[in-house]
């Protein structure tokens, strides 16, 4: 794992230079959490680059364009722009995750003229018909446009390609889910994680080439189950945990056995199927396949209530752990509703916030140690 | 007396509001009996037309809110969210109406409000509104129709977007409303209804641009929060609303015709030294004493983008009864949190050139992302742009424990020395 460890402590973003490097006119496209299409991205030949923020950095221009009770995330993203680390970008996509990231598509339009932006206003309506034909209409705008900012038009064919491609990567990312679920004690969530992290700044293919590799590697891992309660962190979609705290939580006796860490690359829960018009099967497929998350509107009145129940079935998990960044308006505004439905459940619950730069992890340590120890005791797991 | 318990000086205009906003809350309180559908909506792009349109009453939480915060109450309702699980993070518009609704639903003005019949979620220009009525549908055993309003990313109300929302109140929210009323769509009421609406965004309009007149006879931040009030809210497409806005317009025209600016909660400005352009919504739980700060000063509001976050109508939209449904999808589209931070700066430079303001302040409120978020940017741009200075001033929307009075005061005295600083450069240069 230390290449993704290295990707993940490089703020220079050495893997993009070196794909754009690789071959003259390349171009990259940046965006930002949660869901993106990465899809439309490589079909326009460029490489798709997730902007998650970073813990790692002295925020010194950031705080400058910030007030104190707007979260970290945006605060890193402008340190990373102002300092020039992402000047070899060619455009960002700035999804409808929350207003401080709607905000920050504005100001990148002014800050930086000369870069292609784009709000993606994800659609949110219950009829799927009606969210399908306007999700597909965004689909080919900033098709059309990535196409004529990298000059390769993402053909039906290309998109097809990259449709089929992206595919592969969800498959193999429900694989690495699917093994830590089942086999936590050979998938430490510490490594899940920077496997993932780095999957979103390295070419597909490589991640695929890597993330199969690890799958390798742990089917022939013989280390033995511990005895570890079983969790589900909710609420970290958007600004990430710094590592730190995901180790942390582990190490304090718990098994994270689903998260949201790092969502958009799991948004879609099956396949885009092979279609005439790939634009218009992504666009079904947003619309009838999505996760449930904080950032889409939750038709179902009963939905909330019954989220954490399904996901913690699901995962086989003993308690939940929300887990939201301070400030964050759709974790902190959903929490009281999923806490409420997985209390009626009878799911253990306990909540924190933390932020991308917390350094201090002993109450972590002692909150997440003491869940678990409480749910071994007193639980029925 | 001291000051705090001296009786505020109000315009006739704000008489007649209140006995408006009084009359709305009883009739809202009777509306078991009565049998109205009661709709509950947002400020941003509200259909007051078309709900008023199915005989149904509308209630509009961030109005409960504010009055709420005004009224003393909103502390203890703030609380009782917070005790229910509520981050101290989050927005307190919704923790104040979650604390509310769990303290019995007691309205602001002492009556009881009914429950919601219809949940009309218009997702226009934050995000926000999407949890609360989530949240609220937790409360109350109602249906939700959501109607997408799509953001102005690129500075426009694209045609496929608009399209989209004409789609929308089709095919979902018309049937919602006809549903709870039991009332089949009548186009010929909406129509109605609009024509009423321009009649009083007309009358509006030029009320907001008398402060182009040298003393202004209002404050277009402070005062105008109540010439927005029926406006933004319960009584667009009212005949109501036409009187209100016709009195309120006479009332304007008298003080400018003697020359008179706007009255204060202390007294009328007699003596206008600063005409400034303010960004953000107001802090509500100290709203009198906000504001007498600035008429302390001499310093009178003459635009602010808070009073076009229900409509920007000073740019020239008016409501179209021969496009019924496009109009309100235009209407939507074009609140002004609904804008992106270029069309918002935009809006400002504009503001400080055609009112001839001597400077902008920004009060940022700690609960509001959709207006917060990027603000210190646009700080920045809108004083590269003009050469006028900027101020900054953070408080909150109806939670006191952010509102510092001292700290507030300190920052508009310094705004003003700086201020007389450049009118001083000015002269010398």
């Amino acid at each position: 794992m230390d290449w993704a460890t290295a990707i993940y402590e490089d703020l220079d973003f050495s893997t993009v230079h070196a794909w754009l490097d690789e071959a003259p006119g390349r171009k990259a496209a940046a965006y930002l959490p949660v869901y993106a299409p990465r899809e439309i991205i490589h079909a326009c030949g460029m490489l798709p680059v997730g902007i998650h923020g970073t813990g790692g950095i002295e925020i010194i221009r950031g705080d400058a364009f910030y007030q104190s009770y707007i979260c970290h995330l945006p605060r890193s993203v402008v340190e990373l722009a102002q300092s020039g680390r992402l000047d070899m970008l060619s455009a960002v996509l700035f999804p409808s995750t929350c207003d401080v990231i709607r905000n920050l598509s504005g100001m990148w339009q002014v800050m930086y003229p000369d870069m292609y932006v784009r709000y993606l206003d994800l659609p949110q309506v219950a009829d799927p018909k009606l969210g399908a034909e306007f999700w597909k209409r965004e689909l080919n705008v900033v098709r059309r446009d990535l196409g004529e900012v990298s000059g390769i038009e993402a053909t039906e064919d290309r998109l097809r390609a990259s449709v089929a491609l992206y595919n592969e990567v969800r498959s193999v990312i429900r694989e690495l889910y699917t093994a830590r679920r089942e086999t936590p004690w050979r998938v430490p969530s510490e490594e899940l994680y920077l496997l993932l992290r780095a999957g979103e700044v390295v070419a597909p293919e490589f991640f695929m080439e890597q993330a199969r590799a690890y799958l390798g590697v742990i089917e022939q891992c013989d280390d033995r189950i511990k005895d570890r309660t079983r969790v589900l962190i909710a609420g970290a979609f958007c600004e990430q945990p710094p590592l730190g705290l995901i180790k942390t939580i582990e190490r304090a006796g718990c098994y994270i056995v689903d998260d949201d860490f790092l969502a958009g690359n799991r948004f879609m829960i099956g396949d885009v199927p092979d279609a005439e018009d790939p634009a218009a099967a992504m666009a079904e497929t947003f619309v009838t396949g999505a996760i449930k998350t904080s950032v889409l509107y939750e038709p179902d009145p009963a939905g909330k209530r019954n989220l954490m129940k399904t996901r913690a079935a699901a995962a086989g998990a003993d308690g939940v752990i929300f887990a939201a960044p301070s400030f964050c308006d759709p974790a902190l505004l959903d929490r009281p509703m999923l806490r409420e439905g997985a209390e009626a459940a009878g799911i253990p619950c306990i909540a924190f916030k933390y932020a991308e730069n917390s350094g201090q992890f002993q109450q972590f340590r002692e909150q997440a140690g003491t869940f678990a120890d409480s749910i071994k005791l007193w639980g029925d797991a | 007396m001291s000051d705090q318990n001296r009786a505020a000086q109000k315009d006739n205009s704000m008489v007649i509001q209140k006995e408006m906003i009084a009359a709305h809350y009883e009739r809202l309180e009777r509306a078991p009996e009565t049998k109205e559908p009661v709709v509950y909506t947002f400020v941003p792009g509200n259909l007051t037309e078309l709900i008023r349109s199915f005989g149904c009453l509308p209630v509009l939480p961030e109005i409960n809110a504010l009055q709420s915060g005004m009224r003393g109450k909103s502390r203890d309702y703030i609380a009782e969210a917070e005790k229910h699980g509520h981050s101290e993070d989050v927005c307190t518009y919704v923790k104040c109406d979650i604390g509310m609704v769990l303290a019995g639903n007691i309205g602001p003005t002492g009556t009881k409000l009914p429950k919601p019949d219809l949940l009309l979620l218009s997702y226009t220009g934050c995000y926000t509104f999407m949890k609360w009525f989530e949240l609220l549908r937790e409360q109350y055993d109602c249906p939700c129709v959501f109607l997408h309003v799509p953001y102005q990313g690129d500075g426009v109300i694209e045609p496929e977007h608009r399209e989209y929302m004409i789609k929308q109140l089709r095919d979902e929210v018309i049937p919602a409303l006809e549903k709870v009323s039991g009332r089949k769509y009548d186009e010929e009421a909406l129509r109605e209804r609009l024509q009423l609406s321009a009649e009083a965004e007309d009358d509006l309009v030029w009320v907001l641009q008398s402060a182009k007149n040298k003393p202004s006879p209002i404050d277009a931040y402070f005062g105008a929060v109540y010439y927005v009030g029926p406006i933004f809210s319960s009584f667009r497409g009212t005949e109501e609303g036409v009187a209100y806005y016709k009195a309120l317009r006479r009332e304007v025209q008298e003080r400018l015709d003697a020359g008179l600016g706007p009255v204060a909660p202390g007294g009328p400005v007699t003596d206008e030294k600063y005409r400034l352009v303010v960004e953000g919504p107001p802090n509500w739980t100290h709203f009198r004493e906000f504001w007498q700060m600035f008429a302390d000063e001499g310093a009178v509001v003459v635009a602010s983008t808070y009073s076009k976050v229900g409509g920007t109508y000073d740019f020239g939209f008016r409501h179209d009864p021969d496009d019924p449904l496009g109009t309100l999808g235009d209407y939507c589209g074009g609140c002004y949190t609904n804008i992106n931070l270029p069309g918002r700066i935009d809006m400002l430079c504009n503001y400080l050139k055609e009112y001839e303001a001597d400077g902008f302040l920004i009060n940022s409120v700690k609960s509001c992302n959709s207006f917060s978020a990027g603000q210190l940017m646009i700080l920045r741009e809108v004083e590269k742009r003009t050469g006028l200075p900027g101020g900054f001033i953070e408080s909150d929307l109806v939670d006191p424990r952010y509102f510092s009075a001292a700290n507030i005061k300190n920052r508009l005295e310094s705004y003003i020395q700086m201020v007389d600083a450049r009118r001083q450069r000015g002269a010398v240069a």
